[in-house]
């Protein structure tokens, strides 16, 4: 366990320094997102509805967090793993290296949930300012690890099995941009019709909304949310596995 | 050191690597060449933990790269024909991360990087990001950061591609500084004149094939170490082999008055090269 873990932070070493250097143009790309739209769908839209017993303010905000750390740990640990890919070819010197694909993966999806988890923080900061009546407690926090987590390991794998940059482009495009948009960041699921409801409930996004907008709206926690949440984060880290093993030995 | 037994690459109905047997020994630098598509590189994928074989078998220091492909990294220091590099690193952050991947202890890291860097003389870039170096200087990052373990077998695809003559000089110098050093050095090349100023053996490779393997000098011999090439009147130009010099006078002086001699030259592995695959290194 204890190799898993020395392994996994020696992973994670590089992107950390790449982090420790770039950490102010990463939150500031990563916030322009959220900002617009808390913006255009919050203030623009949203400034005189009312959704289940709270302002739409209040009610979108922390779909927009579990937006942001979507994005944020998806793109982290996707992005810069399918250039270091395919472009540079630098994760080959990992895959030649005598570290185990647990660890690989591990450390990939932690930097990926490390940026995840800056962003989020800093709009929750934003949040803050303008809907002062959420809370954040421990509930709030463990689906905020879980979403960044899911996201980056689904990052990971996405970026293994992309065999150009077009298809991670692709991928973006097909999975996260409707995901973004149907994953109840923005309206409430008690709206929707039944069979529609079904259908979103296989959206990861989804989960992660309902956790934490219960958790910072004080209503009672989506405890089923949380776990399709960690299966889903489970799912994309079988996946990773497979993945890394079919790219090396 | 290395040994190859039927080992086989199949993609698709394309036979990349095609039963190819091979020993290399301890502490030689061994040359393997081939046209693009011969195979070679599929081969070096195979030896360094990065393409499952189809069959057949891959030993290194007696450790099979499938069953023991730990063990096996363990072992290798590669250099990629890329410039597989973090560019968002600087150098020594470039060699630290590697020598982390590699388990070297944190007491030996800096002495290791800053003595590596020292080796190939690039001790004053320490500081500076790898975006913003010469492609020569890449080079000797990725040499110096294959060797941060302490490999017992290098492999190198491609080691000089697209580098100056002089920048190719200096790491073929220091390649012969690793192999007296107790390395034993596995390179793919196609610059012909590389293979001949540093592998004691070569083997070339053709459609997944081993077709030739000796000393480039034996594999020169074989051939013929004089080469006349001819220019008949329809521009075609021909190579003859010959034993020696007197030989070769003896075909140009009964040669008949429209083929021209171009040059009575030494051949080269170039021509056994040729001669063998019909084609010259580095064409598709």
């Amino acid at each position: 366990m204890t190799g898993i873990l020395a392994d996994t932070y020696s992973v994670l070493w590089s992107d950390l320094r790449f982090l420790w250097r770039n950490w102010r143009r990463i939150l500031i790309t990563s916030l322009i997102s959220p900002v617009l739209y808390l913006a255009a769908f919050g203030w623009g839209l949203g400034r005189n509805i009312t959704v289940e017993g709270s302002s739409y303010l209040e009610f979108v905000i922390p779909g927009i967090i579990a937006l942001t750390a979507m994005n944020s740990s998806f793109n982290g640990a996707g992005m810069k793993l399918n250039v270091d890919r395919l472009f540079y070819k630098c994760f080959d010197e990992c895959l030649m290296s005598p570290i185990r694909p647990v660890s690989l993966i591990l450390g990939k999806a932690l930097a990926g949930m490390l940026r995840g988890l800056i962003s989020s923080l800093a709009f929750l900061i934003i949040g803050f300012i303008i809907a002062s009546s959420m809370t954040v407690n421990a509930l709030f926090a463990l689906a905020l690890i879980l979403t960044c987590l899911t996201f980056a390991f689904l990052g990971v794998l996405a970026a293994l099995l992309a065999r150009s940059h077009q298809d991670m482009a692709t991928f973006s495009t097909l999975v996260m941009l409707p995901m973004t948009f149907l994953g109840g960041t923005f309206f409430s699921l008690g709206q929707l019709p039944p069979f529609l409801k079904i259908i979103i409930s296989f959206i990861p996004l989804t989960h992660s909304s309902q956790c934490l907008r219960a958790a910072a709206l004080g209503q009672p926690f989506p405890w089923l949310s949380l776990l399709a949440v960690t299966v889903f984060g489970l799912a994309f880290f079988a996946g990773c596995m497979l993945a890394v093993r079919r790219s090396s030995l | 050191m290395i040994v190859l037994e039927n080992l086989t690459k199949v993609y698709g109905a394309v036979r990349a690597v095609d039963s190819l047997g091979l020993e290399i020994r301890s502490g030689e630098v061994f040359g393997l060449l081939g046209p693009n598509g011969a195979g070679k590189t599929t081969t070096l994928r195979i030896l360094t933990t990065l393409t499952r074989p189809t069959s057949g078998r891959a030993l290194i220091n007696g450790l099979d790269v499938v069953k023991e492909p730990l063990e096996v990294k363990k072992t290798i220091g590669v250099v990629q024909q890329n410039m597989s590099l973090d560019k968002d690193l600087t150098v020594s952050e470039n060699m630290e991360a590697h020598a982390r991947l590699h388990h070297l202890e944190p007491s030996r890291r800096k002495r290791r990087i800053a003595e590596l860097l020292d080796y190939v003389g690039i001790e004053s870039e320490s500081r500076r990001m790898v975006a913003e170096l010469s492609g020569g200087t890449k080079r000797r990052l990725m040499i110096a950061r294959a060797l941060v373990h302490n490999p017992r077998l290098l492999v190198m695809d491609e080691p000089t591609v697209g580098l100056d003559a002089r920048t190719r000089r200096r790491l073929w110098e220091l390649i012969r500084r690793m192999n007296s050093s107790g390395a034993t050095i596995l390179l793919t090349t196609h610059y012909i004149e590389e293979a001949e100023a540093l592998c004691g053996r070569v083997g070339i490779m053709h459609q997944g094939r081993l077709i030739a393997l000796d000393a480039p000098v034996q594999l020169r011999r074989r051939l013929g170490l004089v080469t006349v090439e001819t220019l008949a009147n329809n521009n075609h130009t021909r190579y003859r082999y010959f034993a020696d010099r007197t030989a070769a006078a003896d075909y140009t002086g009964g040669l008949p008055p429209d083929v021209r001699v171009v040059a009575v030259r030494e051949s080269s592995l170039e021509d056994v090269f040729l001669e063998m695959t019909g084609r010259k290194v580095g064409e598709e």
